[in-house]
């Protein structure tokens, strides 16, 4: 089942749907890529910045409290304790290495709640890269913790202005900036998502979340899991910690966000779950699920947890769900809340909003069986840049 | 009118063909009629009518306005074709569109419409040659042109591919980016025009917003000139459109004409 890079496809989804002016730049990376990506001194230097920047290998910690609460013995992958308080770091770091390897200048990439944005600032101040990072001008009001964050480590937040003045509008402006650019920037994507080699490539930088689970988990249990529950937006936490178990006896559960209801009009969703109601289109890139009406238009999608609000998913997933391997699932923004004060409450951990959608899957399905007898959840991020909106849900 | 036709009647007249582009329903159907008209009387040789998507990657700010306002004023697939069928103009009319809304519609019923309704060539600037083999395959069975794009960039082997694929006119992107005006018309344009080796005709596109530039365009031996943005911006203003879009659109025939190739 896995694949092999030379082949751009998951199945009939993935592809590299792109303007020829990106074309050049698109076969470079792959190129690249592949040249590096089992080369041993790239993968030591990596290791280095993983360990000792980043402060992997992150903990699998036994939620104890959690575990008598759902009623299933639960694992937590702590990806909230990884530099920056999230996985991002993982993909950003892999990329700016292969940035200087491909002896590009400069990075660029679009943020929409700043997660992203803030770990490519970290990665390109840590290997010393111009860092250049496109954000919708109603996200740097939102967000302007993160924009400050960002700007303290030497990146420059270029305010997007045109459209909805979000995500959607920062992705474009960043493709135009890389179609102008190509030949010194390496445009840095945040998800495994996009054409091909990004959602392979970002897979296999997050892989290192699911390779050390397995080597925890056979620690601490002396076997696998029985299921491993991520949550999606664009899936790369979900992937990073699928794949390495791909081929095992493990089910996984994607868990997507059900926003506030499965309704969808003729221009929005007041959800994201792409996997579990999306259809076959082209967007970013890639062939993949995405939400859209019945010409073709991409619907606006909505969730409380901003980084997994996206009309789209990667391409794999979309092809794992396909063959059945992956289990896509949703939860709704008000049963990721109560998930998320449970394990405040009873483990002091704050996770993130995305996060405490796997939570509240593990929740709500721990009593049918579903997930067998030991769970292990993802928990992709620390929670501290969501108190706001937390605080806004009290009533 | 096929594309090759229109080619070919101007290269009798030793002309070089304009190219205008501009974006269906913007801001109305009944207003782009009208535009359509002003701008064949003002010596547009092909009609290039964006079918408007929602996540326009490969277009500059100006013309992502244009298919924001197309979106807003209520155009789908279906008004599109009905406008496409209404229009009473005699020359070529190339759709230009984003992948996912001729995938949706399905392939093949996309085709036919075309076919059906009076378009001779298709554009879809985020399908790459690799990923092209089952339009190109139902635009050769149905007889449209599928017309792909060649940049600045384009290695040696993709153009081969290109060259294979596309029929129409081969679309050169004048210079590294998206489609918006710009002042001056890259050096790199005649290196590109030469690199182009093709009996199909070549037409330059991007930044181009005046009839020096078309003419210059001409001159470094391209026999067609694609202007979208600068016409986009005359819809955007909204002062008295249909009058300057033609007033353009014979600038940039005559620079052409100018040229005299």
């Amino acid at each position: 089942m896995k694949q092999e890079l030379k082949q751009t496809k998951f199945g009939k989804y993935g592809g590299q749907f792109v303007p020829e002016v990106l074309m050049p730049a698109i076969e470079e990376l792959t190129e690249q890529y592949e040249k590096y990506k089992d080369d041993p001194v790239f993968n030591e230097e990596l290791d280095y910045y993983l360990r000792d920047f980043a402060g992997r290998p992150s903990p699998l910690y036994f939620a104890k409290h959690l575990s008598k609460e759902y009623g299933v013995k639960i694992y937590l992958k702590r990806e909230d304790l990884v530099h920056g308080g999230a996985h991002k770091l993982n993909n950003t770091l892999g990329q700016a290495l292969l940035t200087k390897y491909m002896g590009k200048k400069r990075i660029i990439a679009e943020t929409g709640a700043g997660q992203h944005g803030t770990a490519c600032a970290m990665a390109g101040a840590a290997f010393g890269i111009s860092t250049e990072v496109y954000m919708g001008a109603r996200d740097t009001v939102r967000q302007r913790m993160n924009v400050y964050r960002m700007e303290l480590m030497g990146t420059k937040v270029i305010q997007v202005k045109s459209g909805s003045q979000t995500l959607k509008d920062a992705i474009n402006e960043a493709m135009r900036d890389w179609a102008a650019n190509v030949e010194t920037t390496h445009y840095m994507i945040g998800s495994v998502v996009g054409p091909h080699p990004y959602p392979m490539m970002v897979r296999d930088f997050q892989s290192v979340i699911g390779k050390e689970v397995r080597t925890q988990i056979m620690e601490k249990e002396g076997r696998f899991p029985d299921s491993i529950v991520a949550c999606t937006g664009g899936g790369s936490n979900a992937m990073g910690i699928f794949y390495p178990f791909i081929e095992d006896d493990v089910d996984l559960f994607a868990v997507e966000a059900g926003g506030s209801g499965m309704k969808v009009t003729e221009k929005e969703a007041l959800h994201s779950a792409t996997l579990c109601t999306g259809e076959e289109g082209i967007l970013h890139g890639m062939h993949t699920m995405v939400l859209q009406n019945k010409y073709g238009q991409i619907l606006e999608s909505s969730s409380i947890a901003a980084g997994l609000d996206y009309a789209g998913v990667g391409p794999e997933l979309a092809y794992l769900a396909d063959t059945g391997r992956i289990k896509p699932r949703n939860s709704m923004d008000s049963e990721a809340l109560d998930a998320f004060h449970d394990l405040c409450r009873l483990e002091g951990i704050i996770p993130a909003l995305e996060s405490s959608h796997a939570l509240a899957y593990v929740k709500k399905a721990a009593s049918s069986g579903e997930l067998g007898e030991i769970v292990v959840i993802n928990i992709s991020g620390r929670g501290d840049k969501d108190l706001e909106t937390v605080m806004g849900m009290k009533k | 009118m096929k594309i090759s036709d229109k080619f070919n009647e101007l290269k009798k007249k030793k002309e070089g063909a304009l190219i205008a582009y501009i974006c269906a329903g913007d801001p109305t159907p009944e207003a782009t009629k009208e535009y359509v008209t002003a701008l064949v009387r003002g010596g547009a040789d092909i009609i290039e009518l964006g079918l408007p998507f929602s996540d326009p990657t490969a277009d500059g700010p100006t013309i992502q306005a244009g298919i924001e306002r197309a979106l807003n004023g209520g155009m789908t697939p279906d008004i599109y074709f009905k406008l496409i069928g209404s229009l009473k103009v005699h020359i070529p009319l190339v759709v230009m569109t984003y992948y996912n809304l001729i995938f949706k519609r399905g392939l093949e019923k996309f085709v036919k419409d075309c076919v059906s309704f009076g378009i001779s060539g298709i554009i879809v600037p985020d399908l790459s040659a690799e990923e092209s083999g089952e339009l190109a395959g139902l635009c050769k069975q149905y007889d449209v042109d599928l017309i792909f794009l060649v940049a600045p960039t384009t290695t040696e082997s993709r153009m081969k591919r290109i060259l294979a694929e596309g029929t129409g006119f081969v679309y050169l992107v004048a210079r590294l980016g998206v489609t918006g005006a710009r002042k001056d018309v890259a050096a790199s344009t005649r290196e590109l025009v030469e690199r182009v080796k093709t009996r199909t005709p070549k037409a330059v596109g991007f930044g181009i917003s005046n009839g020096k530039q078309t003419s210059e365009i001409i001159r470094t031996g391209a026999d067609g000139v694609i202007v979208g943005s600068a016409f986009v911006d005359i819809i955007a203003s909204g002062k008295d459109v249909p009058g300057r879009l033609e007033a353009l659109a014979r600038e940039l025939k005559d620079g052409i004409r100018s040229a005299n190739k």
